[in-house]
C-alpha cells in the first residue's frame, strides 16, 4: 500500500512539474506584456526599469527557475496589473468563488438526487421523462446562455433579484461571506442556480442509472417480501447502495465546478477567482495566469491522487496491481 | 459482397426503426437537417452578407424585428448596433459554429481513435503512459483546457479548432481504449493476429469496426459540446471577433444591451445556439439508447 502511494505521489509530482513547464512556456508565448502594460509614450528608461523589475530580460529557462524557486518559498509573484502579490489577490477572491460553488453544489445535490430517484423509480412515467428531458437541457445548453436568460427573466423583467455583483458581505466565523446577510443571498441565488444546472443534470442521470439497476436486484425483492414499505425499500436499502458513486462524483465535481465558475462569474460579474483569470488572460497578466493555472493543476492532481488511494483501499484488485 | 451489402442495409433499417421509436429524436434530426441546410446555404438565403462591411449602414442600427431598413428588405430579426441584419448574421454564425463543431469533432475522433487503439493494442508501458495522460486530461474540465489553449494560441477559427481537439480527443481515446481492450481478448482478434496480416489491417479492418458504436454516441455529444464551447469562448472574449460572426460573439455583443429593451440582439442568436445544441444532444441520446439496450430497458 505504501509503495503504491509513493509511486502515485511520484507520478503526481512529475505531472505537476511537466504541466508547470507547459503552462509557463505557453503563457510566455502570448504577446508581449510590456506593450500592453506600459503607456506607449513612456520613456525608454521607464521601459527598461519595468522590464528589469519583472525579469523579462532574462532567458526563459532562468525566468522559469526563478518562478519555481519563488513558488517553493510560497511567493507566486506580483500581478502586473494590480501590483499586489498574486497570493494576496487569489486568496482575496477565493471566498467569493467558494461560496458560489458550495451553494451551487448544494442545490445540484439536494434537487438532483431526489429527482433522479423518482426518475429511476418510475422510469416509464411522464414525470420521469420530463425530468430526463430537463437533465438533457442542463447538460447541453451552454451555461452562459442560461445565465443570460436568468438575468433577463428574474433581474430585468421581474426585478426580483439583482443582475450581478456580490452584494454586501457579512462575517461568519471570521470568514467574509455574503451568505451571512439576506441581501447577500439575493445576489448569490441566480449565479448559484446557473452554476448548478449542469451538475444537477449529472446528478439526475447518475442517480437514475443507479436506481434502475438497483431496483432489479434481489435484495429489493427480499426487502419487499419482508413487507417493508416502498419508502423504506428506496431510502433504507437502495439509496444506501447507490450512494457510493454519487459521493465519488460529488467530490470529483467539486473541483470542476471551481473551473466552471469562470463562465458564471463572467456573466454575473461575480468578483471571484474565475473572473480574475478571464481578466488576467484579456490583460496578459502573466503572473496571475501562471499561478492560477499551476494551482488548478495541483488541485486536480491532488483530487486524482486521493481518489486513486481511496479506490485502492476499497478495491483489492487495484491495490494488487500497484504492488506488482 | 452482395450478401454483406444486404445485411448492412438490413442493419441500417433496423437501426432506423429503433431510432424512430422516439418522436422527439426524429423531430430533432429534422431540425438539425434544416439548420444545416440554412447554415450552408446562407449565402443564398440570407438577405445580407454580414462579413462585407460595405453592406452595413449606421442608419440601420437597432432596427426592431420586422422593420424595413435602407436596403429595402425586412429585417425579420432586427439589426444590431452597426446595422447588421441579425437574421443574416445568425445564419452565417451558424455556419461558423457547424464548421468548427464538425471539424473539431472529426479531428478529435481521429486523434482519439489513434491514441486509444495504440494503447489497447500494444499494451504495457505505451498503454500506461498514454492512458495516464488521457485520464489526467479527462479530470480537467474541457472549458478550462480550451480557455488556456486559446489564450496561448490566439483567436481565429483554426486556433479554436485546434484548442477544441486537444481538449476533446481524450473522450474518444478513453472510449476507444475501453471498447478495444474488451474486443482485444476475443477470439476473432487472436485469429486475425495469428495470420500474416499486417498490424495496421488488423487494427483498422478487424478491431475498429467493432468499437465504432460507442464512438458514434460520443461523437454526436462532442460535436454539440464543441459548438457550445466555441460559443462560450467567444462570449468570454477570447474566441472569434464580431467581424467574423459566430453565435457566441453575436450573443456576447447582445449581452451589452441586456438591460435595455433591445433583447432581440441576444435572444435570437441564443435561441439558435440552444436549439442546435439541444437537437444534436437529443439525437445522440436516442442513438445511445438504440445502441446500448441495457440503458433504458
Amino acid at each position: 500500500m505504501i509503495a503504491f502511494i509513493l509511486q502515485r505521489l511520484m507520478q503526481s509530482v512529475l505531472v505537476v512539474f511537466a504541466m508547470s513547464v507547459i503552462v509557463f512556456v505557453g503563457v510566455y508565448a502570448i504577446g508581449n506584456p510590456i506593450d500592453v502594460l506600459i503607456d506607449p509614450g513612456a520613456t525608454q528608461a521607464i521601459r527598461d526599469a519595468l522590464i528589469e523589475r519583472y525579469g523579462l530580460d532574462q532567458p526563459l529557462w532562468q525566468q522559469y527557475f526563478t518562478f519555481v524557486t519563488n513558488v517553493a518559498q510560497g511567493d507566486l509573484g506580483r500581478s502586473m496589473v494590480y501590483n499586489v502579490p498574486v497570493t494576496t489577490l487569489i486568496f482575496s477572491r477565493l471566498p467569493a468563488t467558494l461560496e458560489l460553488v458550495l451553494v451551487a453544489m448544494a442545490i445540484a445535490t439536494l434537487l438532483g438526487v431526489p429527482l433522479g430517484i423518482w426518475a429511476g423509480y418510475k422510469p416509464e412515467s411522464f414525470s420521469a421523462k420530463a425530468i430526463m428531458a430537463f437533465s438533457i437541457l442542463g447538460f447541453s445548453v451552454p451555461t452562459f446562455w442560461i445565465g443570460m436568460l436568468l438575468i433577463m427573466g428574474f433581474a430585468v423583467n421581474l426585478g426580483w433579484l439583482p443582475s450581478g455583483g456580490r452584494g454586501p458581505v457579512g462575517e461568519f466565523l471570521g470568514v467574509p461571506t455574503s451568505l451571512a446577510t439576506a441581501q447577500g443571498w439575493s445576489h448569490v441565488i441566480l449565479p448559484a442556480v446557473n452554476l448548478s444546472l449542469f451538475k444537477m443534470g449529472l446528478m439526475i442521470r447518475l442517480t437514475r442509472a443507479g436506481m434502475v439497476e438497483a431496483m432489479r436486484a434481489d435484495y429489493v425483492k427480499f426487502a419487499r417480501a419482508q413487507g417493508l414499505s416502498e419508502l423504506e425499500v428506496v431510502f433504507g436499502h437502495v439509496l444506501r447502495n447507490i450512494s457510493i458513486p454519487i459521493v465519488t462524483v460529488f467530490g470529483l465535481e467539486l473541483g470542476s465546478t471551481l473551473a466552471f465558475a469562470v463562465v458564471t462569474e463572467s456573466v454575473f460579474n461575480w468578483p471571484g477567482v474565475g473572473k480574475l483569470i478571464i481578466d488576467s488572460i484579456l490583460q496578459l497578466d502573466r503572473p496571475v495566469m501562471v499561478s492560477y493555472l499551476v494551482m488548478v493543476v495541483i488541485l486536480f492532481v491532488l483530487i486524482n491522487l486521493i481518489v486513486d488511494i481511496v479506490y485502492a483501499r476499497l478495491d483489492p484488485r487495484v491495490r494488487l496491481k500497484g504492488e506488482e | 459482397m452482395a450478401v454483406a451489402e444486404t445485411t448492412r442495409r438490413q442493419r441500417l433499417g433496423e437501426f432506423w426503426s429503433d431510432f424512430a421509436r422516439s418522436k422527439v429524436a426524429v423531430l430533432a434530426l429534422a431540425v438539425i437537417a434544416a439548420l444545416l441546410f440554412l447554415a450552408f446555404a446562407c449565402e443564398w438565403v440570407a438577405p445580407q452578407d454580414p462579413y462585407d462591411l460595405r453592406n452595413l449602414d449606421w442608419g440601420d442600427a437597432f432596427l426592431r424585428p420586422g422593420a424595413v431598413g435602407s436596403g429595402g428588405y425586412t429585417h425579420m430579426l432586427g439589426t444590431d448596433n452597426v446595422g447588421r441584419d441579425m437574421f443574416s448574421a445568425i445564419l452565417y454564425g451558424l455556419r461558423t459554429s457547424f464548421i468548427i463543431g464538425l471539424s473539431a469533432g472529426g479531428l478529435a475522433l481521429t486523434v482519439g481513435i489513434a491514441v486509444g487503439l495504440t494503447a489497447a493494442y500494444f499494451g504495457g508501458r505505451t498503454e500506461a503512459v498514454l492512458m495516464r495522460v488521457v485520464d489526467l486530461q479527462l479530470s480537467m474540465p474541457a472549458i478550462l483546457m480550451a480557455l488556456v489553449l486559446v489564450a496561448v494560441l490566439g483567436s481565429g477559427v483554426a486556433q479554436i479548432v485546434l484548442a477544441l481537439v486537444v481538449a476533446q480527443y481524450a473522450y474518444f481515446a478513453r472510449t476507444t481504449h475501453g471498447a478495444a481492450t474488451v474486443e482485444r481478448r476475443k477470439d476473432y482478434i487472436e485469429a486475425a493476429r495469428s495470420t500474416p496480416l499486417p498490424t495496421r489491417r488488423v487494427l483498422f479492418r478487424h478491431l475498429l469496426p467493432n468499437v465504432m458504436p460507442p464512438l458514434i454516441v460520443v461523437a454526436t455529444v462532442q460535436v454539440a459540446a464543441a459548438i457550445a464551447l466555441e460559443a462560450t469562448l467567444s462570449f468570454l472574449g477570447v474566441g472569434l471577433p464580431l467581424t467574423e460572426p459566430s453565435l457566441g460573439s453575436l450573443i456576447s455583443n447582445g449581452f451589452r444591451y441586456i438591460h435595455t429593451d433591445r433583447t432581440w440582439l441576444s435572444l435570437y442568436p441564443g435561441f439558435a445556439l440552444m436549439i442546435t445544441v439541444v437537437a444534436i444532444n437529443l439525437v445522440g441520446d436516442q442513438v445511445r439508447t438504440v445502441l446500448d439496450p441495457r440503458q433504458n430497458r
